[in-house]
């Protein structure tokens, strides 16, 4: 789908190419994320794509079309582009942000409107609250949000990300990753992403070219990559504990199903019969549910002692963090360890419960694999 | 509040010159003076000020379009910025009697001389401004709006120029405010409004007229200041935060 052929980058006044010969092959509905250090040409060789920087040399094909002959605003119309600060509009609202390419393509009034707010109940944003506010209304997470739905909402094969994630809280950064997989998982798009972060790397691409000073350094799948790094550079970025980045390449849903799932018990459940699942929980708690399965609460040993009530809806506790199903087990991770606690309960979209990932599980899975 | 102080001193240059009359006339009615002279010529009063705004209006809109389109093409060439900024600093700090001096031989005396100074003093708060103000958005607003496919003219009107406005805006209200101070010495030239009063008052000796050429022009200074600022801050008002909810 893209296709760049010995593409260099020279920035007038500079001797030092910040891109140099690079070969990349990435194919149609993969995500290939490019990966390394400040200033190693990551960033550049994104921007060539759409040709906000033109390369020195080299050949650039899209769609087996030559990108660099190709009219430049259709050339940019046709991809989508989030960058690292979102760069939303802040005189208009979120509608009309959203709105931009298609107005620049002269759709309809109507086919827009239609579009923008399917892109925003995509992207978790209702349409109803959200299309009216201004940038500065929203929090970081739902900015983020904003500047995805906007890159895709003409529907653009090629969709370039720099850093689309960069500027949230590690938990958001999780939920949105997550989310962002599974809206790709029914697109199919052809994404160029940029990180310096590895884990994310490793989390969201098919293809991994991890880049030195201008120059590819391996290109491989995230797997190929924990397993056999091409040499130093690339294994100091991977980091000494790869067996732990491995649970960013497995989702909970994988694993789940082998667990065997801890029953939850009904709001009504009364004090002995609580007493007695506590005991054969590994957790030493028991998730509470109501009759249409969807997560109420947690009791635990100590929410026994200082009861309130004679059934279980009478002092049950907030659920502090659940995760959903399609996350990794590296975000089950991080979820426990901001929580403190040796478990972290599983929802799917609706809130339901689907069961229990305890720190064990983890450890079990990392042991497997080393 | 610089803005505010041409007008003001105006008031208290007239205000002195009254007192300093009145001194040797030894005559401390000037205020009772003042208010019989409104009241009789309130004709030429209201005429003479209706001119000045006219002067102004018609120097401000002049000088808003061209600053406004100089400052924008320098926006894109960052070497003749410099130079053209510099340009307009210099036509700013020729005293107003020197540079309405300069302007009778090329364009008499009248009307017209009056309207090019006014102008030649206020391009320089519009121009840089709007320079600046375009200048200084976010380059990864301009980036985003490039990347996703917008055209140069498109980036331009639909992205730069409003959110370059606030301070487009704040340009344009220094400028007015002081070039309705400046046009009081346009009356020097023949170019009509509240200086008339002022210059005839001095050579008359008549300090009514002085008092009431200077609060004529204040309250126009005060009026145009109000009603731009009132402008600025609806034009800020889009985009502001509103509530955030978190997620």
């Amino acid at each position: 789908m893209i296709k760049l052929e010995g593409i260099s980058k020279i920035f007038p006044g500079q001797k030092h190419h910040a891109v140099k010969n690079l070969n990349l092959e990435i194919n149609k509905g993969d995500v290939c994320v490019l990966v390394g250090p400040s200033g190693c040409g990551k960033t550049t060789t994104m921007k060539m794509i759409n040709r906000l920087y033109e390369p020195t040399e080299g050949k650039i094909f899209i769609g087996g079309e030559d990108a660099l002959n190709k009219d430049l605003i259709k050339l940019r119309l046709d991809i989508g582009y989030v960058i690292q600060e979102i760069g939303l509009f802040p005189h208009m609202t979120i509608e009309q942000n959203i709105a931009t390419v298609p107005n620049e393509k002269h759709w309809p009034k109507e086919k827009t409107k239609e579009k923008v707010e399917e892109v925003m109940n995509l992207v978790g944003l209702d349409p109803k609250i959200f299309k009216d506010r201004y940038p500065a209304a929203l929090s970081g997470g739902q900015r983020q949000r904003v500047g995805v739905a906007r890159a895709m909402v003409a529907d653009p094969p090629i969709m370039l990300m720099d850093e689309p994630f960069g500027a949230v809280d590690p938990i958001t950064r999780a939920r949105l990753q997550n989310e962002f997989l599974r809206i790709q998982e029914g697109m199919e798009k052809t994404i160029v992403f940029v990180t310096h972060d590895i884990d994310e790397a490793i989390k969201m691409s098919e293809t991994i070219v991890v880049m030195r000073e201008g120059e590819i350094v391996q290109h491989a799948t995230p797997s190929d990559l924990l397993s056999a790094p091409a040499d130093e550079f690339v294994s100091n970025l991977v980091g000494r504990n790869r067996s732990i980045k491995r649970l960013h390449l497995i989702r909970i849903h994988e694993i789940l199903e082998e667990l065997g799932r801890v029953k939850p018990i009904p709001e009504d459940t009364k004090t002995d019969e609580i007493k007695k699942r506590l005991d054969e929980s590994a957790t030493r708690t028991v998730m509470v549910v109501d009759s249409d399965n969807k997560l109420k609460g947690v009791i635990g040993v100590n929410d026994l002692k200082q009861k309130t009530g004679e059934v279980a809806a009478d002092y049950y506790q907030d659920v502090m963090e659940t995760i959903t199903n399609d996350a990794t087990l590296n975000d089950a991770l991080s979820v426990m360890l901001e929580c403190g606690e040796g478990y972290v309960a599983v929802v799917n979209e609706n809130n339901q419960y689907e069961g229990t990932i305890t720190l064990g599980d983890l450890l079990n899975v990392v042991k497997e694999d080393s | 509040m610089d803005h505010f102080i041409v007008p003001l001193l105006n008031l208290f240059r007239a205000a002195e010159s009254g007192i300093v009359l009145s001194a040797q006339a030894e005559d401390p009615g000037v205020i009772r003076e003042t208010i019989n002279y409104i009241a009789r010529r309130i004709d030429l009063i209201g005429e003479l000020m209706l001119e000045h705004l006219w002067l102004v209006i018609i120097a401000i809109v002049i000088a808003v379009v061209v600053s406004v389109v100089v400052g924008i093409i320098i926006s894109y060439y960052e070497r003749s910025a410099q130079a053209v900024l510099w340009l307009c600093q210099i036509l700013m700090v020729i005293p107003s009697l020197a540079m309405l001096a300069f302007m009778v031989p090329l364009f008499g005396i009248g009307f017209t001389t009056g309207v090019v100074a006014l102008i030649l003093y206020s391009l320089l708060p519009v121009v840089r401004n709007t320079y600046t103000g375009i200048r200084e958005l976010s380059p990864a607003i301009v980036e985003a709006a490039k990347g996703m496919g917008m055209t140069e003219w498109r980036i331009l009107t639909k992205i730069k120029i409003p959110l370059a406005t606030p301070v487009i805006m704040a340009g344009i209200r220094t400028a007015t405010v002081m070039v309705v101070g400046i046009a009081a010495i346009a009356a020097y030239v023949g170019a009509g409004g509240l200086g008339e009063l002022i210059f005839q008052g001095i050579s008359r000796s008549n300090e009514p007229m002085i008092i009431v050429g200077a609060i004529g022009v204040s309250i126009i200074a005060l009026a145009f200041d109000f009603l731009l600022h009132w402008g600025e801050k609806h034009f800020a008002a889009k985009g502001k935060p509103g509530e955030v909810t978190e997620e």
